[in-house]
């Protein structure tokens, strides 16, 4: 399901625009829509495609931006103003780091803060640990990326005694 | 299995049959569901991603599916072959432009796929044809049940199976029915669908999902959100108002028949014309000379074609399946000859100077 391309609620209208002979695609809740049809056609129209949503941080300050910026996933250093921009979170350890601030947002797009339905019968394991391994990848991918290549050998090893370890629990 | 060999075959959910199948194509029902080890793709490097589509490889070519699956390495695929599966319904166009390790397993029949790396670590996807969300939701759920039995899913006691958008958090559910409505939307009734349905915070959507246009008066209607009402709910929610949207429909043919059966008739009469007879036609306007045809058939004004055939004619004058089928790379004035070509072939005797 699609974020409207202005604001963080769901998207309801899809619309395909025509521009010089090519399809543009723009997602928009009803409020987003109303606005976007009765700005004049194209104009005001917000480039599609990943590279240009809209970002849902643009009518913040510079204070509330930074703000958003100092709230980061302690697991996979995303930040909450990141995920405002680009309506994708990082990883599951997001949801318990950014509770506060997603709770009103779930209400908002369905109505509702509760799971009910299905669940997995087989109990998960320890989260901690789960988050763990997260990190470490995470971890890793900087490493790699700064070329510090003793600590990514490190890294990986971590990962997989870890990673054993969760698997031979799994099948106990 | 090879996507040459795809184009000999064709997806169970395409037979024209179950219940209301003359304005219901298909049911299809998806989840969302992501590995808990892992970060969600936006902080997977290409490594990571890798390290995902393996461990889901793995997992998904061992389930017991009834029959033989097939995996593709989507990133080895050419680009009209990603084309063909998007066309095909066995991939969402997300999956097939989007970068690095990612694959797509599917079932013979074509009922079941299961996409690796899309939004998510993994989409599961059971299609059935004619309105049947009951038999979807039993299948998919089963698969779903599989695979838990081997991989450890990203889940929240209250927030339920984590996902990377937060749309599609809880259930990670999408429940969706493809309708044809040709009949609302030469009345322009279709209009008071959407906004009913919009209220109900459903969602409508073009044939081939997200962001994708109307084509061929094909709508997909589909739940919009995913926390706070269980699967089962959600699903009755589309049980409970696609007959009537069913009924609408009909409702208007019927009047259309009663009242205006010359100007209808004519209508279909002309668009079969059309088919049977153009040397060069675009996809565009095949998709909406067929829908015509279509709903000729099933008012009884044309009896010489089965829904089965119109709904392979539907899917073989795309442009990536027109192109397996002729196996070669045509430009857009070419596929249109060759498209035209196809489709007289198809709707009349086979003539010698037909083939090509």
């Amino acid at each position: 399901m699609s974020k409207c391309n202005r604001c963080p609620k769901v998207a309801t209208l899809h619309i395909t625009e025509l521009m010089k002979g090519e399809a543009h695609e723009v997602h928009l809740c009803e409020e987003c829509a109303q606005s976007y049809l009765q700005n004049s056609a194209g104009e005001n129209a917000p480039a599609a495609g990943p590279g240009g949503l809209i970002k849902s941080t643009s009518g913040l300050g510079e204070a509330e931006l930074e703000a958003l910026e100092k709230l980061v996933c302690p697991t996979c250093k995303t930040t909450f103003r990141e995920f405002r921009s680009q309506g994708r979170l990082g990883c599951a350890h997001c949801y318990s780091a950014f509770r506060e601030e997603l709770l009103p947002l779930l209400e908002n797009i369905h109505g509702d803060t509760h799971h009910c339905g299905k669940f997995p019968k087989r109990a998960p394991d320890d989260s901690q640990k789960r988050y763990q391994l997260i990190k470490l990848r995470n971890d890793l991918r900087l490493a790699v990326a700064e070329e510090s290549y003793e600590e990514a050998a490190r890294l990986r090893d971590q990962i997989h005694e870890l990673e054993s370890r969760t698997t031979s629990e799994a099948s106990e | 299995m090879e996507i040459k060999d795809l184009i000999q075959l064709r997806g169970e959910w395409m037979r024209g049959e179950g219940p209301d199948a003359d304005i219901v194509i298909s049911s299809r029902i998806r989840l969302a569901r992501n590995l808990a080890q892992f970060p969600f793709l936006s902080r997977a490097d290409d490594g990571v991603r890798g390290e995902i589509e393996r461990t889901l490889h793995q997992n998904v070519v061992e389930l017991a599916l009834g029959g033989q699956l097939t995996y593709f390495d989507i990133n080895q695929l050419e680009g009209i072959d990603r084309q063909f599966l998007v066309e095909r319904q066995l991939i969402s166009r997300e999956l097939a432009e989007s970068h690095g390790s990612r694959g797509v397993c599917f079932t013979r029949q074509e009922n079941v796929s299961l996409m690796v790396n899309e939004e998510d670590h993994l989409r599961i996807q059971v299609l059935h044809c004619g309105f049947e969300l009951d038999s979807c939701w039993r299948e998919i759920s089963r698969i779903d049940d599989l695979l838990e039995d081997r991989v450890n899913y990203a889940f929240d006691e209250e927030l339920g199976y984590l996902t990377a958008c937060p749309t599609n958090v809880g259930t990670g559910i999408r429940v969706s029915v493809l309708m044809h409505l040709p009949a609302l939307v030469l009345t322009k009734e279709i209009q008071k669908v959407f906004q009913a349905l919009q209220k109900i915070s459903l969602a409508v959507r073009g044939l081939y999902g997200e962001g994708s246009q109307a084509m061929g008066d094909f709508y997909q209607i589909s739940n919009q959100i995913t926390l706070g009402n269980s699967e089962e709910q959600l699903l009755k929610k589309l049980k409970d108002v696609v007959p009537n949207i069913i009924s609408y429909e009909r409702k208007v043919r019927q009047a259309l028949v009663k009242e205006s059966r010359q100007a209808l008739h004519d209508k279909v009469s002309r668009a079969y014309g059309t088919l049977k007879s153009a040397q060069s036609i675009s996809s565009e306007e095949t998709m909406h000379l067929l829908s015509s045809v279509r709903m000729g058939v099933n008012l009884g004004l044309i009896d010489d074609l089965p829904i089965p055939t119109v709904n392979e004619l539907f899917m073989h004058t795309q442009p990536a399946h027109l192109q397996k089928l002729r196996n070669s790379s045509l430009d857009s004035a070419d596929r249109n000859a060759a498209r035209a070509s196809y489709l007289r072939q198809r709707l009349s005797s086979p003539q010698p100077g037909d083939q090509n």
